[in-house]
Parts: C-alpha cells; sequence; structure tokens
C-alpha cells in the first residue's frame, strides 16, 4: 500500500504526519518505507540521516541509480527511508525530460520495491507540479492534512476534483484536521461541519502541540520518543482510522 | 542480517567482562555507543540442531535448527556455510524423540534423505544477546553490535553442558556499509578478539568434546600392514564392539528401526571375524564368543525381520494388481501387534547380564589383547592374515559358485551367499590395508553378485515368512479372505522374483570370477606387495 502526504501548501503537518504514522506502521510489524521527496529534508533530518543521495535526483529519476542503492536504514526496526536530495527541486524538470508517461515515473521506480516493503510514504513537497501530479498516480491513499480554516476546504474540493479526473488507477483521498486549536472557535465550527458533511475527512484531528514542535530537536517521531503523549496518541488512532480497511 | 561479522572472545573465564569493556572501549574512540535492552535481536534465544543418528543431513551438507518460539518454532535448514536453504513453521514440537516432521517445504527437502532415520536432538543451545548500539556524530545508529553468550548441553542421558566463548557480531545498518566496515577492523584489532572460525553448531560439538559425523555403521578400524595380526583383530573387533553399544540406546527406546540394523550388521561382522580371523585370537575366547554373538544376532532376528516388512509394507501393497492395498491392513495391524511382543522380549534381553556380560568381558579381553599383542612373540602380520583369508575366501568362493548348474537346489545358493558376505567383511575389515582403486572394482563385482543372492534368498524367506504368518492370522482368526488372497499375490510375486534372480545369477556370477574377476582380485591382492 502507498501513501502520501500532500497539500499545495507548506507548514500544515505534511512530513510530521508522514514521519509518525510511517513509524507506526513499522511498529505494526509492517516493512515500511518512507521517501523523502522534498528538497528541503525534512523527514531526512528527522530520522537523522543526511540528505543526500549519490548522483542526486536525476540519476533516481533517470534509472542509473537503482532506488534500492538509495535506501537507508533508519534507527527502527522495519523502517527505512530514502534520503532527501537538494537537487529534488530540479525534479520537475527530471521528470518531464525522462519518459513518454512522465506522470507515472514516481510509480513506475517503485514497482520493484514491492515484494520488499509492505507499506511506502511519499512525502511530497508542497505546490502542484509533475512531483505532485506523479506521486498521486502512485499513491493509493492521499493523506491530506487541512488546516481547519474556510481556504483550506476549498483546497480540499480542488484536490478531490483534479483526482477524479484521472483515468484509471486514483488514489483515495483522506483528509484529516492539522494544526488544530481547540481554543479557537472557528477551527471547532469548520471540523463539526466538515466531518459531518464529507465521508473523506478522517474523525481523528491533530492537535497543534508544542510537543510536535519538539521532534525537530529530539529528532526522532513523537510516536517513538513520548508514546504515551496527546499527540502520538492521536498520531496512533489516525493510523488506525487510515488503515481499518485494509 | 546485511554484512553480519562474527567475532569470538578468547578470554579466560572471568575475564569476559573485562574484554569486553576494552571492545566498547576500542569502539567507542569512532562511535558513540548505546546500549539497546530492547532491540530485536536481544534477549533470550532456544535452539537446537537436529539431524539422524548416522548425521544424514550434515554429510550431506545440511544443518537443520529448530528455534524456539514461545509456542512453537521454526524450523531452518541450510548448508554447512550457513546458506539458508528451507524453512518452515513448526506449532509444536514433541519434549521427547522420535521426532516426526509435519508438513512443509523442510519437510519436503529432507524427508527421503533421511527415511527411514527418525531426527533426534545433536545440541541444544540457549543464547542471551545484548544489542549495542554504534551512533555517528548526528546520533544516528549506523551499526549494531551484538554480543552473545551461549550455554549448550548435549541432550543424552547424562545431559553435559559447556559454556561457548562469546560470540560478537557487527550488522550493518542499510545504506551504511562502511561504519560496519569500520567496527569490525576495530574488533578485529584488539587482542583477545579472533575470527569466529566456527558455526555455533560445531563449536558446540567441540566443546561437549564431539565433532560431526561421528558415528558411522563403517567398520573403519585404525590399522595398518606391519601390525601383529592380533593387534589388528582385536581394533577392529573393538570397533565393531563400539558401533554395536552405541546403538543399543537407540534400540531401546526405539527411536527408528536403523539402530538395530546397525546393531546386528555389528553383530554379524563380529561373528565372520571370530570365524574367519579368529585364529590369531586365543582358542577359548574365539570358541565362547562365537556363541554369545550368535546368541545375541539370533534374539535380535524377530523384531527385524518383521521391521522389514513394515518398512516394505506400502510399497509391496503399492505393487498388488489383483488386490487392493486396503485388503493388506489386517496384515499391518498383525504385523505391528507381534513387534510389540517381540520387541518386549528384545528389549529384556539387551537389559539382561548376558548383554552386559558380552559388552564388559569381550571388550576386556580385547583391550588386553590389543595393548600386550605388540610386545608377544613373533605373529604374522596384519597384512600376511588380509591376504592368506581373502585369498582363500575368494578361491572358496569360485569353487563353490563354479559347482552351481541351473539343477543345484537353493541352497547351495544359500551357502555362497554366506561365503560371499564373508568376503565382503573381510575386505571391509581390511580396507585401510588395499589399494583404492583395485579394491573398489572388486566390492564392485562382489556386491553385484550378493545383490542377486540375496534377491533369491530374501524372496525364498519372505515367503516362507508370508506362509508362516498366513498360518497364525489364521490361527488367531484375524485374516479376512481379501488379506490371504493378496498374500497369496505376493507370494506368488516373490516366487516370481526369486526365479528372476536365478536367471541372472550365472551371468553376474562370470563377472566376479571369471578371468577378468580372478584378474581384479590378483590385482589386489598382489599389487601392494
Amino acid at each position: 500500500m502507498i501513501f502520501a502526504t500532500y497539500n499545495i501548501k507548506g507548514g500544515v503537518g505534511k512530513t510530521t504526519a508522514a514521519v509518525n504514522l510511517a513509524y507506526l506502521s513499522a511498529a505494526d510489524g509492517n516493512r515500511t518505507l518512507l521517501w523523502d521527496l522534498d528538497p528541503q529534508g525534512a523527514a531526512s533530518f528527522l530520522f537523522r540521516i543526511k540528505p543526500r543521495v549519490k548522483g542526486g535526483g536525476k540519476a533516481l529519476i533517470r534509472g542509473t541509480k537503482a532506488l534500492d542503492d538509495a535506501i537507508k536504514g533508519t534507527d527502527f526496526d522495519d523502517l527505512d527511508l530514502i534520503p532527501a536530495d537538494f537537487t529534488y527541486r530540479n525534479m520537475d524538470l527530471l521528470l518531464g525530460g525522462a519518459d513518454k508517461k512522465p506522470t507515472r515515473r514516481i510509480a513506475q521506480l517503485l514497482r520493484p520495491l514491492a515484494a520488499e516493503y509492505d507499506h511506502v510514504f511519499l512525502d511530497c513537497p508542497p505546490s502542484i507540479s509533475l512531483v505532485s501530479e506523479n506521486v498521486m498516480h502512485a499513491a493509493d491513499v492521499l493523506v491530506v492534512p487541512l488546516i481547519p480554516t474556510t481556504l483550506s476546504v476549498r483546497t480540499l474540493d480542488q484536490l478531490t476534483e483534479f483526482v477524479a479526473g484521472f483515468s484509471g488507477h486514483r488514489p483515495q483521498v483522506c483528509a484529516f484536521f492539522s494544526m488544530v486549536d481547540r481554543r479557537k472557535r472557528l477551527h471547532l465550527e469548520i471540523i463539526k461541519t466538515l466531518q459531518a458533511e464529507r465521508a473523506d475527512v478522517a474523525a481523528t484531528p491533530i492537535p497543534a502541540l508544542s510537543l510536535i514542535e519538539r521532534m525537530s530537536v529530539e529528532r526522532a517521531p513523537i510516536t517513538a520518543f513520548a508514546p504515551r503523549s496527546v499527540a502520538a496518541r492521536a498520531y496512533r488512532d489516525l493510523w488506525t482510522e487510515l488503515t481499518k480497511d485494509i | 542480517m546485511p554484512g553480519l561479522r562474527g567475532f569470538v572472545l578468547e578470554a579466560l573465564p572471568g575475564d569476559e567482562e573485562d574484554l569486553f569493556s576494552a571492545v566498547l572501549a576500542v569502539l567507542g574512540q569512532s562511535f558513540t555507543v548505546a546500549t539497546d535492552p530492547d532491540a530485536r535481536g536481544g534477549g533470550e534465544r532456544r535452539r537446537t540442531w537436529l539431524d539422524t543418528f548416522d548425521w544424514r543431513l550434515y554429510r550431506a551438507g545440511l544443518m537443520l535448527q529448530f528455534e524456539q518460539a514461545r509456542r512453537g518454532g521454526r524450523l531452518l535448514l541450510s548448508r554447512t556455510d550457513g546458506t539458508p536453504q528451507a524453512e518452515q513453521a513448526v506449532t509444536s514440537w514433541p519434549r521427547r524423540p522420535p521426532l516426526d516432521l509435519p508438513e512443509g517445504p523442510v519437510r519436503d527437502r529432507i524427508a527421503v534423505l533421511i527415511s527411514p532415520r527418525a531426527l533426534l536432538p545433536i545440541v541444544r543451545a540457549v543464547s542471551t544477546a545484548s544489542v549495542t548500539r554504534l551512533l555517528n556524530a548526528d546520533g544516528k545508529t549506523v551499526a549494531r553490535l551484538t554480543a552473545d553468550h551461549i550455554t549448550v548441553t548435549a541432550p543424552s542421558r547424562a545431559a553435559t553442558t559447556a559454556e561457548l566463548a562469546p560470540r560478537l557480531a557487527v550488522a550493518e545498518v542499510r545504506g551504511y556499509p562502511g561504519p560496519a566496515r569500520k567496527a569490525t577492523a576495530l574488533l578485529a584489532g584488539l587482542p583477545g578478539v579472533a575470527y569466529a572460525s566456527q558455526d555455533v553448531f560445531i563449536a558446540a560439538l567441540t566443546a561437549l568434546g564431539r565433532h560431526p559425523a561421528d558415528y558411522s555403521s563403517s567398520v573403519a578400524a585404525e590399522i595398518t600392514a606391519e601390525m601383529p595380526a592380533p593387534v589388528a583383530v582385536a581394533r577392529l573387533l573393538l570397533r565393531l564392539l563400539d558401533t554395536l553399544e552405541s546403538n543399543v540406546d537407540g534400540v531401546l527406546r526405539d527411536i527408528d528401526t536403523e539402530f538395530l540394523h546397525d546393531l546386528r550388521v555389528a553383530v554379524r561382522r563380529t561373528r565372520s571375524a571370530i570365524k574367519l580371523l579368529g585364529v590369531v585370537l586365543p582358542d577359548e575366547l574365539a570358541a565362547h564368543y562365537k556363541d554369545e554373538f550368535k546368541w545375541l544376532g539370533d534374539v535380535t532376528t524377530p523384531v527385524r525381520d518383521l521391521d522389514v516388512h513394515l518398512l516394505g509394507f506400502d510399497a509391496v501393497a503399492g505393487r498388488l494388481e489383483a488386490a487392493s492395498p486396503a485388503d493388506l491392513e489386517p496384515l499391518r495391524v498383525f504385523l505391528a501387534q507381534r513387534r510389540v511382543r517381540e520387541f518386549r522380549r528384545l528389549a529384556t534381553a539387551l537389559r539382561g547380564p548376558r548383554v552386559r556380560a558380552i559388552a564388559d568381558d569381550w571388550r576386556k579381553a580385547l583391550l588386553e589383547i590389543r595393548d600386550t599383542g605388540a610386545s608377544r612373540r613373533r605373529r604374522p602380520t596384519a597384512e600376511a592374515l588380509a591376504l592368506s583369508t581373502t585369498g582363500l575366501a575368494f578361491r572358496r568362493i569360485a569353487a563353490q559358485g563354479g559347482s552351481i548348474t541351473p539343477e543345484s537346489p537353493p541352497e547351495s545358493l544359500h551357502d555362497l551367499r554366506k561365503r560371499a558376505k564373508e568376503l565382503r567383511y573381510l575386505l571391509e575389515f581390511f580396507a585401510p590395508l588395499h589399494d583404492p582403486v583395485a579394491y573398489r572394482k572388486v566390492v564392485g563385482d562382489l556386491k553385484q553378485l550378493q545383490d542377486c543372492l540375496g534377491d533369491f534368498q530374501d524372496s525364498e524367506v519372505q515367503r516362507d515368512e508370508i506362509r508362516t504368518l498366513a498360518d497364525a492370522m489364521l490361527a488367531e482368526r484375524t485374516a479376512p479372505a481379501a488379506t490371504l488372497l493378496a498374500m497369496g499375490e505376493i507370494a506368488a510375486k516373490l516366487a516370481r522374483s526369486q526365479a528372476e534372480a536365478r536367471d541372472e545369477f550365472a551371468a553376474r556370477f562370470a563377472r566376479f570370477a571369471g578371468p577378468d574377476g580372478r584378474e581384479r582380485v590378483r590385482v589386489l591382492l598382489e599389487g601392494r606387495l
């Protein structure tokens, strides 16, 4: 199963979701791979892995370096990572020039790893680009973090429409509320309305907590360093929700 | 685990902890070391290595390991170099042998190889592993060091235990080959740390005073050409006595049928050796033990005969044409019940004073000859004895077999079979003195002849046994008509195969004792003079 965390906007909790959900997947005994596609390399940083791939994104996309060779073991059993690389910032160009089907290249690259991993997580950079389109074609589930604002609801609508336009394989869209501040009435109202109206919004919100920010200090998933915390439990509930039908 | 490299700590008992501290200190020069009590691969691990009594797996280049889990466990089959071959889950495992393998890939791979032998636990090991993470400057785990403390036990009655030297292994974290190489190099350079040259299984055997494949039913006595004949014969007989004794426990525990078979072969070989080579032993000794071993052979016969019927039962039933295999089932039940009775008799005899006396007194007498024979007055050498007895045995077969015509009674072939077996034993006894190539040629011809004579006699014996069994089953009213008819069909098939063996005889004998065969024997006996 391929999960991708995606949002057109940055800073909405995409990487923290990818890192914690991938950790929980591995902790459940699933052989799990996380590909940090964001040139900023936040997921790589959180696992203390240098954001560097020999030959850069070019070698991976062109296939001169096997994806397999770029994989690094994390500190956790059953959890591996393909690090980010600064050259990923040009990935659109690489994808565009690589193949007859430029939107399917990432799916194609992941295919040989299907036997080795039970779950793959793609941590996608923000923006709408050829990279995100690739990710959407490769993913079985698009995990979309939403900050509870009116604007972000529009974003979800746009995304759902965009995916609905795909011919053939379409990922399932599963949004969840991220960075929720329970003291803000607007947050609570939007959550309530949207969860009532839409089936593709998860029941579990992820709260805005300073402990989540501590991840960058601890350089580990919160589910690993503070597994009993409210935040870790929220990610656990979200993971249970995401996998209940698998 | 990728990049696994094994070391042993060659510390004196009690000094292991100091040495391990030195290991951590040297690794600490390049890495931050952090113990990881919850790591996968840490904690206690229980393993049992399995093989047949005669090491059929090991001899075929295989090792079988049972790794115990909370419930059941896994069977892991590998080559002796550690390459995995097959594995299967086992839900439960009997505490005592015989260990019947449940269906699965391991069983598929080895069933034919080990049949009809049973698997036995050879070594048990309990290991306690602790894992230390090696971290780089970013605090990232880049390699793992596992230290394994292993206690091994021989699961025999007098269970002996030994501690193995602690084992260290560096495991690579995927994508970080460099740090694992570096850690390995650091360990390799530390005094008291050596590369592990032996697999845990082999190291365990060594620690328990054993070695792989330390049982074989072959004669393989340590004799030389110049050795005084009585010393060589005593060595030979001692070796046969060892084989005999090492099978008694397996017979009594009824682990598999081959313990009794090997015991009987050792008895037969002993009887032949006493008969053919006993001339170099004190007269009264040879005469007494000739009778003792005849008795021992005889008490083992009924169970073995029943084993032969039961082992070949399915094959025989499968070849029935007129009758159905199901018709024979009452015979199987009858044979099995009989075996229970006969086995009880056999066990009583084997546990009795007469067998103990044979084992103890015979060994004592042989040891004395072995240790004093060299100093006595000049006797023939082992080589002279080998030449005279082997030559005589061959000439006897040539003469006896040459006089057999199609009209000769079956007894003449039965008698020739005995002579052929005696020659075969003589060749095996003195195998270390012969040229291997010439030996193989003569034994090859002889084996062909023996097979033919064996088929001829066994068919007759089995036919007679079928008749006796039918009588007994009728007397006990346990034989339905269909069973008796099926047994009749088997008897008819046996008569046919006996006739075929008889037709084959002339050609096989001519190959063995004709001009070419004689020449091969001449080369064997004279070639080394």
